[in-house]
Parts: C-alpha cells; structure tokens; sequence
C-alpha cells in the first residue's frame, strides 16, 4: 500500500484543523 | 522510507499525508518551505491538527528508524495534546516493537516524562533513569535521565 500523498498543502492544512487530524508534510526530491 | 507498508499503514491511519516536491511543486515548495525553514530534502515533518511543528526529520533513513520517527512524531502530538495515555502508548511501542533503532532511547526518556506528567508521581522518572542503566547506557537519553536516579 503506498502512501497516498495529496500536492494541496493549503487545502490539508484547512481539513486538518476541520478534523482535528495531524499531517505529515514530506519536502521531497524524489524522483515522481 | 515511504514504501515499508508498516509505514504506509501507520501513516494512513495517524496523519494527512501530503507532500511538496522540489521540482514539480515548485512554488508550493519554496512557499511552505520558507514557512516551516525546510532547506533540504528529504525533510518530514508531523505537524499538529492546527499545523504546528511538532516533529521534523531531515535525511534519509531506513524504515525501521523512519518508522520509528513517524511513531514519535504522532507521540509528541499525543504529548501536546496532553493526552497522556496515547502518549505513553506510543512511546512504548517506539522501544517494545523497534528497540535497536536510534529513537528507542528517546522513547524510552518520553514515557517516564509522560507518565510524571499524567500522574504527578516522581516515581515513574524514577524508574525511567533505573531502566537506562540496563539498556541504552551509552546514550544522551541515559544522561538526561540519569538525574532523576
């Protein structure tokens, strides 16, 4: 199962506080 | 990092996960992280539900000590939020199910920390800086707590 990672930061942020759920936010180089 | 499926499964059931990349969010990247001071990749970063700081790893590592991380970072959530319990619950499961990672010390440290602040009694420091002289000895955690002895 890979992690299913959302690109709308500004949008997390704002269901995060809706949810009271934390976030893990992942500053990547990665390859995509 | 990312691929471990036990670290798949305990991201999925702890946090939103969301992720700004250097090349293909280029703007989101540099917004949020001049916002949060990210200046290298790989940074991770648990944040609480009103997107406070409360973790951050920066560097790679492998999954047992990411995935040790990952369950720190949702402890010192629990721990902010002073919800001792779920705390000192993960905590634990940091040095009982990934002892010989580098967070397994630090863990160790937090439950006795977290189980003084939810019961008041300095016992369980006590007790914390007695468990460090029978594992992680040689580690900074075992300094910190060796002043409770």
């Amino acid at each position: 199962m890979a992690v299913n990672f959302r690109h709308d930061v500004e949008r997390v942020l704002e269901e995060a506080k809706e949810q009271k759920k934390p976030v893990i936010l992942d500053f990547s180089a990665a390859p995509m | 990092m990312w691929p471990d499926e036990r670290v798949s499964t305990f991201v999925a059931e702890n946090f939103i996960p969301a992720r700004v990349h250097v090349k293909d969010d280029a703007a989101d990247f540099q917004k949020y992280g001049a916002l949060y001071s990210a200046q290298w990749t790989p940074t991770v970063l648990a944040l609480d539900s009103a997107g406070i700081e409360r973790h951050r790893l920066e560097g790679f590592l492998p999954a047992d000590d990411f995935l040790a991380q990952l369950i720190l970072g949702r402890a010192r959530i629990a721990f902010q939020e002073q919800k001792w319990e779920d705390a000192a619950k993960l905590f634990r499961r940091v040095y009982e199910e990934l002892p010989d990672t580098d967070t397994a010390p630090e863990a160790l440290y937090w439950t006795g920390v977290t189980r003084y602040k939810d019961t008041g009694d300095a016992t369980a420091l006590k007790e914390t800086a007695r468990a460090f002289t029978s594992r992680y000895k040689d580690t900074t955690w075992a300094k910190k707590a060796s002043i409770w002895a």
